[in-house]
């Protein structure tokens, strides 16, 4: 116990400070926070759904839960049902394989929702391409969506900016 | 490089005549066309040489026999390396029988030619659709020639048999394909009799990309972009896969330099992903502490790859005939800096798992695959070396630059949660070894090969040890330098195995710690 204790005391507070991080998330985030806790009242819970996607989607929004990024600091947690889900972050393009799972989790969530579309795949196929048999399309040719981030994977500043971008249209 | 024999002279005297086919590559990795009346033999002759089964598919003829059909199988020998059997199938009815008494973990693959290419494989233990869902229709064979690569499927009705159980007491519990947590989908149905999961069923298919179809007819700088894509978590170990093959084919030797750093780049993702799984597993035990730290010190390598190499998960830095990037000397010093401190601080972070009673108390004993068991299958990677089988590319191909490197083994016997988390741990420190060796010596040449497609019917074949195991990878060449006929195999497709063996009379909730300690990629089964 002793040990964890002084690893997680010499280790310190690894968030950035919003205010020093330089890039895209400083000014991101207080945003971010003023908007969850105006419209969504402090929480915004998120579904994220893999539609096909490689995997390496998964890996960055993984990311957003380190201890740099902190998303869930805003307020942003993933559930583990749409039944109480805010969002629903997709990522790869939509396989046939998968196409009923996603219309199915999109319907299961209480409206009104919101759609992002994370990834070149989830916004346009990616270099799976739509001429593909085993691709139904892109996650905006199945269900609505709200915002699209875009990059082979996004990164978590990315990310975290295109969940702002979301939330604050509505 | 001398055509290598062995297995051609062991078939010969067992009455199985073999044909060496000089238009693959390379040699020491041939490729035998036998008798499709021999196929079923030839694979027990290799299980009795202790062989293990690496991979199975099929492919349409080449140039010369664009009507004919062919079924492939790969074997490969600690000493006696990789062999490449064909066969050519019937016209009209084309068959082959099953190899699955022998090799099991073949059975998949068997069901994907039996539905991508509409072969009949006779004897299959269990004949049912793999990649293909219920949905589809019936005559659809993807692979098949007259199959368009954009042809709309419609939605047909259907249904797939599950495994079902008698009997008081056994219930069903169906999970996926969306999972709770931030992963792929699939499908887990699971037999469970009060607390204990009795049996474990996997459906999957479920991120099925038509990967090897749309590979057809690219450029092989163009294809990368793909294969590198199979799975996103082994983007590196995919990349090197495939540009390994088209250069083996192709006959191009790349300069020193680049496979130089194509092994540091597979280290480090190698790291990452040990790193970041190692946390996840922790977390599955709700050791939050352990996965914060893995988390940061993830982040930590994913940002410096992202400084140097213009890219966190080092996609696209391989290409065929070399690398794309580069590192100078302030840059190599940052790397090995930071592999040092990493293995560092995951050797302090490791103390504290260890003496951790409560973690201990999970991970101990959980989840265990015997070395019967892990050879029944051929389980590779680290899964298979916490078992028992120490197969490692790195060791026993010893591809540049592993030759002029001496690969130590981490060697597990008990196969359980705890033992794949201990390989893992000693996995870490090993790459951060060798990232620091190969950084110390980097080879001073060029970066890049001039790549140049080899004619058309050319094929080669490569097998790299990606963190997950070995991948297996097959091209074949057709007109003005176009992919005719490409195939990846992702370790996982043998691994998922090793987990439905697992879990078996394994706690419910133990399956995720368990799930998490195989980590096997969708994405790279279904391609």
């Amino acid at each position: 116990m002793l040990r964890i204790l002084k690893k997680a005391l010499f280790t310190g507070v690894k968030s950035e400070v919003l205010a020093e991080a330089g890039e895209q998330i400083e000014t991101v985030g207080p945003e971010l926070e003023a908007a969850i806790k105006k419209r969504f009242r402090g929480s915004l819970a998120i579904r994220a759904v893999d539609a096909g996607s490689c995997n390496g989607c998964e890996l960055e929004i993984h990311a957003t839960n380190n201890c740099y990024y902190d998303i869930e600091r805003y307020g942003i947690h993933f559930t583990a049902s749409p039944r109480f889900a805010d969002m629903l972050l997709v990522t790869g393009p939509v396989t046939r394989n998968m196409e009923t799972a996603l219309i199915m989790t999109y319907e299961a969530m209480p409206k009104p929702s919101l759609v992002v579309a994370m990834g070149d795949c989830a916004a346009n196929c990616g270099v799976f391409g739509k001429n593909n048999y085993a691709i139904a399309g892109a996650v905006a040719d199945i269900i609505p969506v709200d915002v699209v981030i875009h990059g082979c994977p996004p990164e978590p500043t990315d990310i975290i900016r295109g969940i702002l971008t979301a939330i604050s249209r509505t | 490089m001398t055509v290598n024999t062995w297995f051609a002279e062991k078939m010969g005297n067992h009455g199985i005549h073999s044909t060496y086919l000089e238009d693959h590559h390379p040699a020491h990795m041939p490729c035998l066309e036998i008798r499709l009346i021999d196929w079923s033999s030839a694979a027990q002759l290799a299980r009795q040489l202790d062989m293990r089964f690496t991979a199975l598919w099929a492919a349409e003829g080449g140039k010369h026999d664009e009507h004919l059909r062919y079924a492939y199988m790969v074997f490969a020998h600690p000493k006696h390396r990789h062999v490449m059997l064909r066969a050519a199938l019937r016209e009209n009815e084309p068959a082959v029988s099953s190899i699955s008494e022998h090799f099991i973990a073949a059975m998949r693959m068997e069901r994907v030619i039996q539905e991508m290419f509409a072969i009949e494989v006779s004897g299959i233990p269990d004949p049912r659709p793999w990649l293909k869902h219920e949905h589809w229709p019936a005559d659809a064979h993807p692979l098949c020639g007259d199959f368009a690569a954009d042809t709309v499927m419609p939605r047909c009705p259907g249904e797939y048999p599950f495994i079902k159980a008698e009997g008081s007491g056994v219930y069903e519990i169906p999970v996926g394909p969306v999972h709770a947590g931030i992963i792929e989908p699939g499908h887990f149905r699971f037999l469970a009799v009060g607390e204990h999961i009795l049996n474990l069923e996997q459906r999957l298919g479920y991120t099925h990309k038509g990967i090897e179809k749309r590979l057809q007819g690219q450029q092989a700088e163009q294809a990368i972009h793909l294969a590198s894509r199979a799975s996103g978590d082994m983007t590196v170990a995919f990349g090197w896969a495939f540009a390994r093959a088209v250069e083996a084919a192709a006959g191009v030797v790349i300069p020193a330099r680049a496979s130089a750093l194509r092994a540091i780049l597979c280290e480090r993702e190698r790291m990452a992903n040990h790193i970041g799984d190692i946390g996840a597993i922790c977390n599955d035990a709700s050791f939050a502490f352990m996965h914060a730290q893995m988390q940061r010190l993830r982040e930590d390598m994913a940002r410096l790859h992202k400084q140097l190499f213009g890219h966190r998960l080092l996609m696209d830095l391989i290409k065929p005939g070399g690398v794309s990037v580069d590192l100078n000397a302030e840059q190599n010093l940052l790397l090995r800096q930071q592999t040092s401190a990493l293995a560092i601080e995951v050797e302090s972070l490791r103390s504290i798992y260890a003496d951790h009673s409560g973690m201990q108390e999970r991970v101990i004993g959980s989840g265990p695959v015997s070395l019967e068991e892990a050879i029944s299958i051929g389980m590779t990677g680290y899964a298979g070396r916490a078992s028992g089988i120490y197969v490692d590319e790195r060791v026993e191909e010893a591809y540049p630059p592993y030759d002029r490197l001496n690969v130590r083994i981490p060697e597990g016997r008990d196969g359980d949660v705890a033992t794949r988390v201990w390989v893992r741990f000693e996995e870490i420190a090993e790459s951060a070894r060798l990232i620091e060796t190969l950084l110390g010596d980097l080879p001073d040449d060029d970066l890049c090969s001039a790549w140049q497609a080899p004619d058309a019917g050319v094929s080669g074949l490569a097998c790299i040890e990606s963190w997950r195991g070995e991948i297996v990878c097959w091209v074949r060449f057709g007109n003005q330098g176009r992919i005719d006929r490409c195939t990846l195999h992702d370790p996982s497709e043998v691994n998922w195995l090793g987990l439905e063996l697992a879990v078996r009379h394994v706690p419910l909730p133990d399956f995720p710690l368990n799930n998490k300690s195989f980590n096997c990629s969708y994405s790279g089964n279904d391609l």
